[in-house]
C-alpha cells in the first residue's frame, strides 16, 4: 500500500462506508439464510468475525512467504483451519448453536467476507493493520445480521432474542430467554421469515446503507476495480490486465 | 388574419383518453361486483374495500411527499388498486391485515419501483400473495353468503371454497367433490370466496362494459379464460360441468378481465397479449390440476407479469419492408452465382 492510511479509519470503514453485506454485498448466502432469528445471527457474526480476524492475521504473516500462483489453496487451507477450530468450540460448548447454524458454520470456510477481505487486504497489509481490518469487518458483518434478523424475527416470528439463552450458556445459567413482541406474536408476518422477506428486507437495508453512506459525501457502493475479486490476475474485465497488456505492448 | 393562425409543434390533434378517464371507467366497471359482494357478506364487504383504497390512497399521497414528487392520487389509480385488492381478500379479514396490504401494494410494488406504469407486477395481486403467505389461516376462512359477517365478525359460518371442494375432484369425477353448490350458484355467486370474486355475472357485465369502453382489449381475457377452457376439458374427461366449475369458480373471472389486462403488466402488442393470455391459462391449470393450492389465478398472473419484458422482446414487430440479415446475405450470394 503506498499511502498509509489510519489504523482507526481501518476498523471504522467496515462499519457502514465499506460494509461487507449492505455495501460490499459479500456473503449474501449466509446473510439471508442465518437472519431468521437474532440469537443464530449474533452466533454467526461473531464465529465468521473470529475466523475473519485469524485468517487475515496468519495470511498477512505469511503473506510474503505464499507463491503468488498457489495463493488461493493456501488461503482456503488457513480459513479452513480456523473454521474447523471454531465449529469443533461451538459444537463442544453451544450445541444448540451449531444446530442452529446448520451447514452455514462449517460453509464459513467459503465466505466471500474471508476470502475477499484475504485477497483484497490482509494479502497486501502489514499484521496489524489486517487484524484491525478484520475486527472491523466482522464488526460491520455482526452489525449488518443483527439489523436484518431483529426486522424479520419481530415481525415474522413476534419475538426478540428467542433462543438467546443457549447461547448465553457459554457464560453461565441465566434466566433470560428473549422478549415477545405484544400485538406481533399472535400475528406474525410468516414472510418475513422466508426467502422472499429476507430478499425485501436486505434490499431495503442496503438502500438505506447507500443514502447513509452518500450522505456523508461517500460514493455509491459498486464494483470498485477488481481487487476483491479471486480471477482479477486473469479476467479480461479487469481494466489493471488491460492498462499492464498496452504498456508491455508499447 | 394572422390571429386566426395558431403555429406550434405537433402533435396538433390530441386523444382525450386520460389515465384518469380510463381508471374512472375500470371503478365502474367494478361497481357491479362491489354491489353484489355487499349484497352477499353485507356491510362488512364495503367497510373492508373502504379500508383498502383508503390505506392505498394514503399510502400513495405519503410516498409521493416523502420522494419528493408530483402528487399522483388523482388519477385514481391508488382507488383501482385498493378496490381490486379487497376483491381479492376474504370478506371478514381484520381490517389491519387489509391495511398492510395496501401498504404493500402501493409502497413497496408500486411507489419503490417509480409509481404509476413502472410496476413490473400487479401491485393487488402481490399484495394478496403476500397477505396469503404472511397469515394463511386468516387468508384462507371463507364465510358463507348471507352469514351476516358484521354482526358476527370471526364467528361467521365458514366455509371451503368451491376451489378447495373441485381440488378433490380427480379427472372430472364432480361426484367426487364434496359440497358442491350449482352452477347457477357458481354463477350468481351464492358460495365461499375472495369478496369480489363470487359474483362471475357482476364481473363478466364490469368486464364487457371496459371491452365495450375499448379500456382493455380481448385478447387476453379471452386467450387466458379459452387455455383455462380447452386444459380443463382436456384434464376433466371431456366433462362440460367440470369444466363450467373451474370457469367460474376462484378468481379467474376477476383475474382475467381486471388485473391480468393491467396495462403496466401485460404486452403491448397483439402477439404478446396472446402469449400472456395463453401463459396465465395452463400456469392456472397446473396449479389447480397438480397444485397444492386450490386456486393459481393470483401466481399465474404474477408469473407471467414477470415474463412480460421477454414477450416483449420476442413479438417486437418488424418495421415495414423489414428483410431478414440471412436473406440478404444468400440473395447476393445467388446475385454473385
Amino acid at each position: 500500500m503506498a499511502e498509509k492510511k489510519s489504523l482507526t479509519k481501518e476498523l471504522t470503514k467496515g462499519f457502514i462506508a465499506e460494509n461487507p453485506v449492505l455495501r460490499l454485498v459479500l456473503g449474501t448466502c449466509p446473510t439471508l439464510a442465518v437472519t431468521t432469528s437474532v440469537s443464530s445471527a449474533i452466533g454467526m457474526g461473531v464465529a465468521a468475525t473470529i475466523v475473519l480476524v485469524c485468517s487475515n492475521i496468519v495470511i498477512s504473516a505469511l503473506r510474503k512467504v505464499i507463491p503468488d500462483k498457489v495463493r488461493i489453496p493456501a488461503y482456503i487451507v488457513i480459513i479452513a483451519s480456523f473454521v474447523t477450530i471454531v465449529q469443533m468450540i461451538v459444537k463442544a460448548f453451544v450445541p444448540a448453536l451449531d444446530a442452529a447454524l446448520g451447514v452455514y458454520l462449517p460453509l464459513i470456510v467459503v465466505n466471500c467476507i474471508i476470502l475477499g477481505r484475504a485477497e483484497a487486504f490482509a494479502s497486501k497489509n502489514p499484521v496489524l493493520a489486517s487484524a484491525v481490518d478484520g475486527v472491523g469487518m466482522g464488526i460491520g458483518f455482526t452489525a449488518a445480521l443483527f439489523l436484518m434478523a431483529t426486522i424479520r424475527e419481530v415481525f415474522g416470528a413476534g419475538t426478540f432474542l428467542a433462543g438467546i439463552k443457549d447461547l448465553l450458556s457459554v457464560f453461565g445459567d441465566f434466566d433470560f430467554n428473549g422478549f415477545s413482541v405484544p400485538f406481533l406474536a399472535d400475528n406474525p408476518m410468516l414472510i418475513f421469515i422466508l426467502p422472499p422477506g429476507g430478499f425485501f428486507v436486505f434490499g431495503i437495508l442496503m438502500a438505506a446503507a447507500n443514502k447513509l453512506a452518500e450522505s456523508k459525501g461517500k460514493p455509491r457502493a459498486e464494483l470498485r476495480g477488481c481487487e476483491a475479486c479471486p480471477m482479477a490476475q486473469t479476467c479480461a474485465l479487469n481494466k489493471k490486465n488491460e492498462v499492464k497488456e498496452e504498456v508491455s505492448e508499447s | 388574419m394572422a390571429k386566426k393562425l395558431t403555429v406550434s409543434a405537433s402533435p396538433h390533434v390530441r386523444s382525450n383518453v386520460t389515465t384518469t378517464g380510463i381508471m374512472g371507467d375500470v371503478i365502474i366497471a367494478l361497481m357491479p361486483a362491489l354491489v353484489m359482494s355487499v349484497v352477499y357478506f353485507g356491510l362488512r364487504a364495503l367497510v373492508l374495500t373502504a379500508t383498502c383504497v383508503a390505506s392505498c390512497v394514503l399510502s400513495e399521497f405519503v410516498c409521493r411527499k416523502v420522494m419528493k414528487r408530483p402528487q399522483t392520487i388523482g388519477d385514481l389509480s391508488a382507488i383501482v388498486t385498493g378496490i381490486i385488492l379487497a376483491f381479492n381478500l376474504p370478506a371478514n379479514l381484520p381490517l389491519w391485515m387489509a391495511a398492510i396490504g395496501g401498504i404493500v401494494a402501493i409502497v413497496v410494488v408500486k411507489q419503490m419501483f417509480g409509481g404509476i406504469g413502472q410496476n413490473f407486477v400487479n401491485p393487488a395481486m402481490t399484495a394478496r400473495i403476500i397477505l396469503m403467505v404472511s397469515f394463511p389461516s386468516a387468508m384462507a376462512s371463507w364465510i358463507v353468503p348471507y352469514s351476516n359477517a358484521w354482526l358476527k365478525g370471526a364467528d361467521a359460518v365458514t366455509a371451503a371454497t368451491p376451489m378447495a371442494s373441485l381440488a378433490a375432484a380427480k379427472g372430472g369425477d364432480l361426484s367426487l367433490a364434496a359440497d358442491l353448490p350449482s352452477l347457477a350458484d357458481m354463477f350468481l355467486g351464492r358460495h365461499g370466496g375472495s369478496m369480489g370474486e363470487v359474483c362471475s355475472i357482476a364481473l363478466i357485465c364490469g368486464g364487457f362494459y371496459l371491452l365495450l369502453r375499448k379500456v382493455i382489449s380481448p385478447i387476453i381475457p379471452l386467450s387466458f379464460i379459452g387455455t383455462v377452457a380447452v386444459c380443463m376439458l382436456f384434464a376433466g374427461g371431456f366433462n362440460l360441468e367440470f369444466v363450467a366449475y373451474h370457469l367460474l369458480g376462484g378468481g379467474l373471472m376477476l383475474g382475467a378481465f381486471f388485473m391480468a389486462t393491467d396495462y403496466a403488466t401485460s404486452p403491448i402488442n397483439k402477439k404478446g397479449k396472446l402469449i400472456f393470455g395463453i401463459g396465465c391459462g395452463l400456469i392456472t391449470t397446473v396449479i389447480r390440476i397438480f397444485g397444492a393450492l386450490p386456486e393459481g389465478v393470483s401466481f399465474s398472473i404474477i408469473l407471467m407479469n414477470i415474463l412480460v419484458p421477454h414477450i416483449e422482446r420476442l413479438t417486437t414487430p418488424k418495421p415495414f419492408g423489414f428483410v431478414k440479415e440471412k436473406k440478404e446475405k444468400k440473395a447476393k450470394e445467388e446475385a454473385k452465382a
